[in-house]
């Protein structure tokens, strides 16, 4: 096969963006003219490999192992390569999830081939792809080709291709037998935890005033504290705000933190980054008041104010308290 | 304990960034740099573990042009112990797997206990260059730490998963950790610091760069696909617009 997509174990279940890998990878097979399968590995594997062979793809490979039954680095990185050796894909496509951050690095340095991480679409120039991808924190995109000789690795960001337009089929199953020791496995995991949260839940929230890093310092906070107030709005942040100590922990929206979906979000200085983004796109109504005419958050607000936010928010809220 | 920290040099959030005319890269001359911000907390993690052990050298290694020996300076005044620079004047490579490998050679003689590096870089952004460079040097590897705590020729790492949930996972060393914001508190260079630093030592290495593996053909600002009502006009008129659009268009009584 041509392009293979590995999938991730959500707790029985495809991640959802492994669904979304393999609409990836049909919109790739379809430009290029190449075959597509995917791969399922870990305690999951049967019934992932189950719902796999449920979509339109030529095959799915299943690979077990007790050594994978749960999640290392080592472990999963050394499978997939073994499965790349023997199977020869030119493209091998991942959803861009924590778990893929970890452990696919590791695949592109036994290999020394590329992995063109986190892109949001693809584009191709007859035989030739180039990804694109965000940087300098989202406020530009680049075009990055690969070069040398195959495999080349590639993630794909949250909801860059959408699950939706996978189309379904039936697909044969193959089982493919891989050489994993214990020996090669450097880590040992506990049982992943949550923290106590006993905090904020966002998730309710009718109305949110939300602070990022250009809130500029703590005391400033009290600001937003005040507006929050005088609207009957709960106050959330973005993540350097909690990283620097000034609202605790279980006020982060994001990827890391509390998904929100309010009729009005009000970001004040919040750049827009992708990790925050997930986490209040669903939001009804988006204001954003940032100094920069360039950030990111204006890409996905309803309503903008270019401006020193510490000027607008003490008038705002003496005119809503007035009302 | 001997721990190496790569530390970037990366344009500040509120840098202008302005492209070269053959839009594959920023014309520099016009951009603030500062310590990329993860990395600023591999390095406060690695002050700490030496302070707690007493004991063990905290070395940090920065790749690219002249200019990064800023910030080689700057993590030098918060307390490192000494520098390594791999020096890529020209053909400053943007593929992290390339950039892996010049750390790799840099560093293999050092045998380091420890390499921190931040989870991601501010301006490319890979999420990788610790990752490879760890699995390169037979080191093991883990991501997205948020806290580590030293155990007998083991480190034990509290990693962040996805959906708020945390793991805690051990690993023999040598180990390869990148680190997420927010796991620590980084310190500010004292002003004995500032001045120390210069008498420092500073090695500076140049390495010829390998082949790319993936390169850059363009970049570009996005072309925005959303609708955005801009509201203008002076603070006044920009608070009396947002008060009316809360109450007509979004309806918050
Ligand atoms: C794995 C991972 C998980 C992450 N999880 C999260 C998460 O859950 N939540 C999260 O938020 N981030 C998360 N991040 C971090 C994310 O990538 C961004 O770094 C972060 O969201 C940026 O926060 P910010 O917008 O507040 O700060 P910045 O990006 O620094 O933006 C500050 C903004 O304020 C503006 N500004 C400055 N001064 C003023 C002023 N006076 N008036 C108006 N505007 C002003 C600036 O123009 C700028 O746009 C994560 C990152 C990674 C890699
Ligand atoms: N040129 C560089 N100099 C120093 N450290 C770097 C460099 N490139 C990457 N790193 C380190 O690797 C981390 C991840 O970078 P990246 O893979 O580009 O996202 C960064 O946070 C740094 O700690």
């Amino acid at each position: 096969m041509d392009i293979l997509v590995v999938l991730e174990d959500n707790n029985g279940t495809i991640h959802r963006m492994g669904i979304e890998s393999i609409a990836a990878a049909q919109h790739m097979a379809d430009s290029l003219g190449l075959s597509a399968g995917a791969m399922a590995m870990g305690k999951n594997v049967d019934s992932l490999a189950t719902e796999a062979s449920g979509y339109s793809v030529d095959e799915v490979l299943s690979v077990n192992h007790e050594l994978l039954n749960d999640y290392s680095s080592d472990g999963y990185a050394e499978a997939v390569k073994q499965v790349i050796n023997k199977e020869n894909p030119t493209y091998v496509l991942f959803g861009h999830s924590y778990q893929v951050r970890d452990y696919v690095p590791k695949i592109s340095a036994k290999l020394m081939r590329p992995f063109l991480a986190d892109s949001i679409a693809i584009d191709f120039d007859g035989k030739d792809v180039s990804l694109t991808k965000q940087m300098f924190n989202a406020k530009l995109f680049s075009d990055i080709t690969p070069s040398g000789d195959a495999p080349f690795l590639i993630s794909f960001q949250s909801a860059s291709f959408l699950s939706d337009n996978a189309t379904t089929g039936t697909a044969k199953k193959r089982e493919v037998v891989i050489n994993l020791d214990s020996s090669m496995i450097k880590t040992e995991s506990e049982a992943p935890f949550k923290e106590s949260s006993g905090g904020v839940d966002l998730t309710a929230a009718e109305l949110i005033v939300s602070v990022g890093r250009g809130i500029g310092k703590e005391e400033n906070i009290s600001m937003a504290q005040d507006l929050a107030a005088a609207l009957g709005a709960e106050i959330s942040s973005s993540r350097p705000v909690v990283d620097s100590g000034w609202l605790s922990p279980s006020h982060q929206v994001g990827s890391s933190g509390q998904a929100v979906s309010p009729k009005m979000y009000l970001a004040l200085g919040i750049s827009g980054a992708i990790q925050h983004v997930v986490g209040m796109k669903a939001s009804k109504n988006i204001v954003a008041i940032n100094k920069d005419p360039e950030a990111p958050i204006f890409e996905i607000a309803d309503y903008g104010v270019v401006g020193d936010l510490l000027e607008i928010v003490p008038k705002l809220t003496e005119a809503i308290q007035s009302k | 304990m001997k721990i190496a920290v790569l530390v970037k040099q990366v344009p500040g959030s509120e840098s202008p960034l302005p492209l070269v005319s053959s839009q594959d890269w920023l014309d520099e001359s016009q951009v603030a740099y500062i310590m990329n911000e993860s990395d600023n907390y591999g390095l406060e993690e690695a002050l700490q573990i030496r302070e707690k052990n007493n004991d063990g050298e905290v070395v940090v290694v920065s790749l690219g042009p002249d200019r990064t020996q800023k910030v080689i300076r700057e993590a030098l005044a918060k307390g490192a112990d000494r520098a390594i620079h791999i020096q890529t004047n020209e053909n400053y490579p943007t593929d992290p797997l390339a950039a892996a490998s010049l750390f790799a050679d840099a560093l293999k003689g050092e045998d380091f206990d420890i390499i921190f590096s931040g989870l991601q870089s501010d301006d490319l952004g890979y999420g990788q260059t610790g990752v490879i460079l760890g699995e390169l040097l037979g080191m093991s590897t883990a991501t997205l730490a948020m806290a580590t705590e030293i155990l007998d020729n083991k480190i034990k790492v509290k990693r962040e998963l996805e959906a708020g949930y945390f793991q805690w996972v051990t690993m023999s060393l040598p180990a390869s950790i990148s680190v997420q914001s927010g796991c620590n508190t980084p310190r500010y260079p004292s002003l004995k610091g500032i001045m120390g630093a210069k008498k420092k030592e500073l090695n500076v290495v140049t390495p010829s760069v390998g082949d790319q593996n993936q390169s850059i053909k363009k970049i570009y600002a996005p072309n925005t696909a959303k609708e955005t009502v801009m509201i203008k006009g002076s603070v006044d008129q920009v608070v009396e617009k947002l008060v009316t659009i809360f109450r007509n268009e979004i309806k918050i009584t």
